[in-house]
């Protein structure tokens, strides 16, 4: 029964191997999706590559999948599993901020340690600028405490704030994602830029 | 094309739709293992934490956002996640060396200098690593993780994320396009 380490007594040292290895597989599926090019993921605000839609969509679908299916086969305790915590202002002010970051600087911090494994300088400073962004709101922490401690949910689900079940939330995300799908597949047609493409 | 690509032959990158049920595929693995998803920005608040601990670790100690991370002799480079984006590093170079993509390059618009693109990679990733602080956690582990947990925040911060960059997308075209 999953989750395997947080129920069983499993060793530091193993642990950290464990997270070394699916940090591998992070890294190299990212890498090979081109996400260690910042035009390549910058091409999906402007129509010409959406292969960030495509993975990040696919990714979700599987996991959020995989998860229904590991539950419904008692194969993993849901109660164990972390569900993000929700804070109202702090995710929306925080997905702002981060959202002008991604079109400004071209990446996001994982793509960014992809993209510096091979060699992009571009992506080396990016990740050079998020320790400053970072440092910069540790030392203006007493500034946002408030507002980011504002209005806790806890783990709330979506499909429990509509009140629909999980697996028809997920059938929901999964019809949305075929229709992205297909307008990014006509957007890389409308909005092709073969000049772009050629070089990434 | 220089180098051969000893994974994908002769397309450049991995079909998106493939190496997407290869990331989730992963991400599964990570929560059936740990219970918990995939991350980034957390392994660099750890570093972040821990340079702010040398230089003043008194202040350090002292502050509400850099205190919870050190209480009781703990090391914050001795996390699950920092491990992880250890992995990221060297999962993208494998990835990279495989592919014939190793090399050092500043990639930017025709429209732009290199130096121009460095300068505002550093922005970006300012305002990035603010924000990941500020809405708890990135595009890996607020917005994919929390999505695939089906959790509001993960949906939230997604939307927020992609809508914002959207939404001012026409503004930096010159940069891109």
């Amino acid at each position: 029964m999953g989750p395997i380490i947080p129920i069983n007594d499993i060793s530091m040292e193993i642990n950290f191997l464990i997270a070394f290895l699916v940090g591998l597989g992070f890294g190299f599926a990212l890498e090979q999706a081109g996400f260690s090019s910042s035009r390549k993921l910058a091409g999906m605000f402007y129509g010409y590559d959406t292969v960030v839609l495509k993975v990040f969509f696919t990714a979700a679908i599987t996991a959020m999948l995989g998860l229904v299916f590991l539950n419904y086969f008692e194969l993993i305790d849901l109660g164990v599993v972390y569900i993000n915590e929700y804070y109202i202002e702090s995710a929306i002010i925080g997905g702002v901020i981060m959202g002008l970051g991604f079109i400004v600087g071209g990446f996001c911090p994982g793509t960014s340690v992809c993209a510096a494994a091979i060699g992009k300088i571009d992506a080396i400073a990016f990740l050079g600028g998020s320790f400053l962004g970072i440092l910069a709101f540790g030392e203006t922490y007493p500034l946002w405490e408030n507002i980011y401690m504002k209005n806790y949910l806890g783990g709330l689900k979506l499909s429990d704030a509509v009140g629909i079940s999980d697996g028809l939330l997920v059938f929901g995300v999964i019809a949305a994602a075929v229709l992205m799908f297909w307008i990014g597949e006509w957007a890389e047609k409308r909005f092709g830029r073969p000049d772009i493409t050629k070089e990434i | 094309m220089a180098h051969h690509n000893y994974v994908t032959g002769t397309k450049k990158y991995m079909n998106p739709y493939v190496a997407g049920i290869m990331l989730g595929t992963v991400l599964l693995l990570s929560f059936y293992l740990t219970g918990r998803g995939l991350g980034a920005s957390g392994a660099m608040k750890s570093a972040v934490v821990s340079t702010v601990n040398v230089v003043a670790p008194e202040y350090t100690q002292g502050s509400d956002f850099y205190g919870k991370y050190i209480t009781g002799g703990k090391n914050p480079m001795n996390s699950w996640l920092v491990f992880q984006v250890l992995g990221v590093l060297v999962g993208g170079f494998l990835s990279g060396a495989l592919a014939g993509r190793l090399t050092w390059k500043t990639e930017h618009s025709p429209n732009i200098t290199a130096r121009k693109r460095i300068v505002l990679a550093i922005i970006g990733g300012a305002l990035f690593g603010f924000g990941s602080q500020f809405g708890r956690g990135c595009t890996s582990g607020a917005a994919l993780s929390g999505m695939a947990t089906l959790s509001l925040a993960g949906f939230v911060t997604m939307m927020s994320i992609f809508g914002t960059a959207f939404l001012f997308a026409y503004f930096f075209r010159k940069n891109w396009i």
